[in-house]
Parts: structure tokens; sequence; C-alpha cells
């Protein structure tokens, strides 16, 4: 056999080296086998560009078959879900200020009063527009609703009042984001994704790389502690992330011209929960991986579900429940919620507690586990 | 083993370095180092030798504090290894088997850096010193990457140094390295030594062995001999006889069946054998005398020694 042409002995003996190491290395193996089941169930199964069951609160200040009847008909839509029943407009504007309903409609007191004198009465859907996505679909469907649903009370005599224009007259505020911009959600938004992937993938591979290249038993043979090996390691990237939120947060003051209504104080405050959140994962990430492109692997096993079950770039009220449970889990879902609320609805500490102790709890659930296996590593 | 040569090194304890009774480490279940004793004067050079994976390494961390030890006691520059390993880790220069410096960080950030993790006085000037003792200088801007294995190897050794230790562990630190390197490595140690440091050794090499003050020689977890050279050889009781000749090749596979015939080794165009049964052995070996081979009785090496101990222990390992 000539050594200048390709041999197809040499090219199979290749192929089953890579082969045997591939399945030596279980950890990439598992990781190749289960990021596309996971893609294939987060987007096939998880994603709906367009929810329903959305959390509404009714503020209904007219007793009478007309509103009870719309009121009906909103319930049996599938867009939305029934949740609150508010007994006036501060607490409809908080109910939608903390996040828990997405909608609030609100009957006019004199509603069915001006509907029989055929004058129109208005009633108010206001809606949580912070995800343009997520309520574009159930606004066109109240629309419809509002129109056909007296259709059915208003016979006999009354019947003229089903007329053109419709009977009621429906108005939409969409609140935080009236008009309807994109931007308004995924750049806060990108606060939250931008550092989930610097601080989970870089501490993780930081980590890793310390003991793939041996020197992190250097570092532990001298009288470095533990902690300040971990901390030292980490404060770069803890500023490093701030540095990245400033240059987002300046993007979208000066180049999207998001509106940042709440407290950039409270906000800071806030990301050190998530940046540390994060960076437990990494470190958690760094003591079971062996090498950097399995830090790698695991840390993109994490950033997937992070973009596509937090509701970053899909409606969280749109997946299923099984989906918003796993997303409920996730340090991103709660932290996009708090960023989003501080950054457009002016959110305060009160509205985002809900949203911050899951955040400390999974620091210190992941913490825990981390600092665990990161003594069993050493010795 | 000697209990003479025992009771004679702790009635001087506090000249001890090292003093180490059973110490034991397993790794799931297997016993990697196994009731090991080690006793090592201050200012002594000593040797740890012992096949791959017979548990020096493991040893060396459980000295310097990396590991925690199953089971035995002992001090190290008289600090409790089990309870003290902050102090221990302050006063021990520990030179890893790989090069485990930053690759990314040129001489001088490199050993920066490790003064400043031992929080060395007058940083600057100690640095500038372990570069200078090195011969390091010219080079202190090149990255630890670029250099090559006998390079690597001194700027290892630098580093170690550099907080002014009072013991250094240095693990097969010669490993890979070229003859002039190592010769310079090991007058760098005789300097060290004379200064008062103690240095325990790891090493393959039986010159490197022959260098050391004393020696243990350990085998799967096991301690099987340890003293001077000469009594590591004496101990051992080996006969060696050396033969020359024509096709040696031929006479080696004739002779190993033989009794007392333990150990038949080639040396270019000599063959060492050797074999505890001296009587024995000496008449297995006349057989090829009064050919046109010549036979000749000579003194065992260390080599002959390590082997021969190596196999008992497999012996008794299986």
């Amino acid at each position: 056999m000539s050594g200048h042409r390709f041999n197809i002995h040499r090219f199979a003996a290749i192929v089953v080296k890579e082969f045997i190491q591939m399945r030596r290395d279980r950890l990439t193996f598992g990781m190749m086998v289960g990021i596309p089941m996971i893609q294939l169930i987060l987007f096939g199964f998880a994603i709906n560009s367009n929810p329903t069951k959305l959390p509404t609160a009714i503020l209904c200040a007219d007793q009478s078959v007309f509103s009870r009847t719309l009121t009906t008909a909103v319930k049996n839509c599938d867009y939305f879900l029934f949740t609150h029943e508010a007994r006036n407009e501060a607490e409809a504007r908080s109910l939608l200020q903390r996040g828990e309903v997405q909608f609030v409609l609100c009957i006019p007191e004199d509603f069915s009063r001006k509907l029989l004198r055929g004058e129109r009465p208005s009633t108010l859907l206001e809606a949580d527009a912070t995800d343009p996505a997520a309520t574009g679909g159930a606004v066109a469907a109240m629309t419809e609703l509002v129109r056909h649903s007296l259709d059915r009370d208003l016979q006999g005599p009354l019947r003229h009042l089903i007329a053109r224009p419709a009977p009621v007259d429906l108005r939409v505020h969409r609140h935080y984001n009236p008009e309807i911009i994109t931007q308004y959600n995924i750049v806060p938004g990108l606060i939250g994704v931008v550092l989930t992937m610097t601080m989970v993938i870089i501490t993780a591979l930081a980590i890793t790389r310390e003991r793939e290249r041996g020197t992190m038993e250097n570092l532990l043979s001298t009288p470095a502690r533990p902690a300040e090996v971990m901390l030292g390691k980490l404060v770069p990237y803890i500023l490093v992330g701030y540095i990245q939120v400033a240059l987002v947060l300046c993007a979208a003051r000066f180049i999207f011209h998001v509106p940042l209504t709440g407290s950039l104080f409270l906000l800071t405050c806030v990301m050190l929960v998530f940046i540390a959140a994060n960076l437990a994962v990494g470190i958690t990430f760094s003591t079971v991986a062996h090498n950097q492109l399995q830090a790698m692997q695991m840390s993109f096993f994490f950033f997937l579900p992070s973009i596509l079950l937090s509701g970053f770039m899909f409606p969280f009220r749109g997946m299923p429940l099984w989906a918003q449970c796993i997303g409920e889990v996730l340090p991103l879902t709660h932290f996009l919620r708090i960023v989003r609320g501080i950054l457009l609805k002016g959110t305060g500490l009160a509205e985002i507690l809900p949203e911050l102790w899951p955040l400390v709890l999974f620091l210190v659930v992941v913490m825990g586990v981390g600092i665990k296996r990161y003594r069993q590593t050493l010795d | 083993m000697s209990n003479s040569l025992d009771e004679l090194v702790s009635s001087e304890a506090t000249d001890l370095a090292i003093d180490v009774q059973g110490a034991t480490k397993r790794f799931g279940g297997r016993t990697v180092v196994n009731s090991l004793e080690m006793q090592v004067k201050r200012g002594e050079i000593y040797g740890f030798l012992g096949p791959n994976g017979s548990g020096k390494t493991t040893f060396l961390r459980v000295l310097c504090g990396l590991l925690r030890p199953d089971g035995g006691s002992g001090h190290c520059l008289g600090y409790d290894i089990l309870t003290q390993s902050t102090e221990i880790k302050r006063h021990v220069g520990y030179m890893t088997q790989r090069f485990s410096f930053y690759e990314d960080l040129s001489i001088e950030e490199n050993l920066n850096f490790i003064a400043r993790i031992y929080e060395v006085r007058e940083r600057q000037a100690a640095v500038e010193q372990s570069l200078e003792r090195l011969g390091l200088t010219d080079r202190r801007r090149q990255l630890a990457g670029v250099l090559s294995g006998g390079w690597k190897q001194r700027l290892a050794l630098a580093a170690c140094l550099i907080h002014k230790p009072q013991l250094l562990l240095l693990d097969e630190p010669t490993a890979g390295v070229d003859p002039k390197a190592r010769r310079d490595f090991w007058e760098e140690i005789y300097h060290l030594a004379a200064e008062g440091l103690t240095v325990l050794i790891t090493t393959h090499y039986m010159d490197e062995a022959e260098r050391c003050h004393r020696l243990a020689y350990i085998a799967y977890g096991n301690l099987l001999t340890r003293g001077t050279v000469d009594e590591v050889v004496r101990r051992a009781g080996l006969t060696t006889w050396e033969l020359t000749g024509p096709d040696l090749a031929g006479v080696a596979k004739e002779i190993r069946p033989l009794p007392g015939v333990e150990q038949v080794v080639a040396f270019g165009n000599t063959l060492h054998v050797s074999g505890r049964d001296s009587a024995r052995l000496e008449s297995s070996v006349m057989r090829w005398q009064s050919r046109e081979h010549r036979c000749a009785l000579i003194e065992s090496s260390l080599e002959d020694v390590f082997i021969s101990l190596m196999d008992q222990s497999l012996d008794n390992f299986k």
C-alpha cells in the first residue's frame, strides 16, 4: 500500500478511535444525546408564542345581566383565566404591577344604563404589555368577544342595539409599553441573559481550566484557603458582569430608548443576588466537569432552558404547566420579571419580593451542593 | 524493620523534619498508602522510591496537607499533620509532578503571584533574588507556556523556594529533563540542603537515588526498605554475577529457570544475574564458566535491589 494516497484503513482507525473516546466520555455523550432531546421538547411542546389562559382580574362596578354576560363570555374564552375580583382601581393596578395578572377588565358602573340607551358604554381592558407577544392574541380575541357576546341578550326590543359599530366601546390600555415596542421587553431581558451566559459559562470554565492544567493542586498546596481561591477567582467576573450590565443599560437608554422607570440602585442590588446564583451554578458545574469541554456543555445545558423557558424569548404564560414549573426554578425567570418590573413598571422592593425569594432559595440550595461537591473533589 | 534504628531516630525527635507513623490513605476501597512510617532529619536529602502508582505522590500530598490521611499520625516540621496543615503549607515547598504554574503568565508574574500567596515580605526583592539565583533574569518576561522542559523545571523550583521553605517536597522533578539540566538541578539541591533545607524527593533514576543521603522504597503502599544506599543494598542480601560472552540473549533464556536465579537483566554486553541464595546461584551461574563465557562476582547495584524488592512485593500481592 502506498503511503501517499488516502488509505481507508488508516481513516477507519481514526474513526474507531474517535468513537471509543466518545463512548469513554460519558458526560459528553450524554450531552450530545440530551441537548437535541431538550431542544425538541422545548421547541416542540413548551413554546407557544400565542399564549392562552392568561390570568385576568375583573373590576366590575355594574351589576346587571349585560355585565354578567360579558364577564361569562370572557371567562369562557380560552385566552383569559379569571383569577381575581378587584374591588377598586388601586387594587387592580397593583395586581397588574406585581405581574399577578396580565389583564384587568373594567366594566364601569353605568355600563347597562348606557348600553340600553345605545350610548356605546366603554369597557376598559388594561393590559400588562411589557411582553407584547403575550398580549396580542388575547386583545384581538377580546375585541371579538365584546362585539358579539351581548348579541343573545339584546333580543326583541333591544335588537336594534346590535348594530355597527359594536354596542360596547372597548378601550385597551397597554400599560408599561403603550407603543408595543418589542425592544422594551427584550433589551432589559438581555441583562439577565448576558449575565447568565457570562457567569455560568466563564466560572465553570475558569475553575475547570485550573484543575485541567494542574494548577489547582499547586494553589491548594499553598496557604491559600479554598474560600480565598474561590472568591478571588469569582470577583473579577462579577466586575465583568457589572460592566456588561452597564453596557446593556446604556444601549437600552440611548439606542433603544427604553424607559428606565425604577430605581437603578435597587436593580444593582438585586443583580448581585442573581449574579451569585449563576456563579453558584458555574461552581457546581466545575466540580462535576472533568475538562473544559464538559464544563462548556453543562453550561449550555443550563443556558438553553434558561433562555427558552424563562419568558425571555417566548411568553412565559404560553407554556404548559410542566414547562412553567421548570421555568419557575430557573433564576433567569425571576430576574427577568424583576428587571422588567423595575425598568418598565417602576416597581419597588415590596413588589419584587415574591420574585426575590425564589432567587435567594435557588442560590442557597445550589451553593450548598457546590460547596459540598467542591470539598469532595479536594480529597 | 530495624528497630534499633527507629529508637535511635526517635531519641533525637527534635531534629526531625518529617516524623510520621502509620500514615494510611484509602481511595474508595483501595488502600494507596498503607501504614507508612517515615523519619527524615533536618537538612537531609531523602529519596523516596517505588514503582509507578505505589503511593508516593499520595504520601507527599498527605504530608503537605492536601489530603487528609485516613489513619496514622505524625509531625511535619513540628506541626501536626492532622490539625496544622495551614502551618505546614506555610513552610513547605511542594513541586508537583506536572508543571503546575500558569502558562499564560510570564516567569516574573508567576513568581510574583506565588510570593503574594505566601505573603512574602519585600516581595520585589525576593522575586529578583530568585530570578537571579536560578538564572532566569534574562527570561523574566517570557510566558511560562513557551519554556522548554528544563526551564519550566527551573521556574517551578524557583517558585517553590520563594517563601524560603524549611522542607522541599519534589515529586519526580527531573522527569524528562536532559542530563546537564539534571546535574545543575542536583547541584542546586545540594546547595539548599547545605543551607539547612530538608528535601524529600521522589525519582525513578538510580543515579539520583544514589545521590540521596538516605532513601525509602515503597511498593503498593507498603514500605519495603529504607536507610542509606549501602544499608539498603546490604540488607537486601543480594548476590550478583556478571556474565560476558556470545549470545547473551540465549544464555538469559537458559539461565532464568535455574535454581537460585531470581533476576536476569541485560546491561549492554553483559548480563547481570542475581539471587539471594548465593550458593545455589553460584552453582547455576558456574555452568557457563567452563565454556567461552566468563563469570565474575560483582556488587549488587541499587537497581538490582529495587527490582528484586518489587518482584517480591508483587508475589506478596498475589
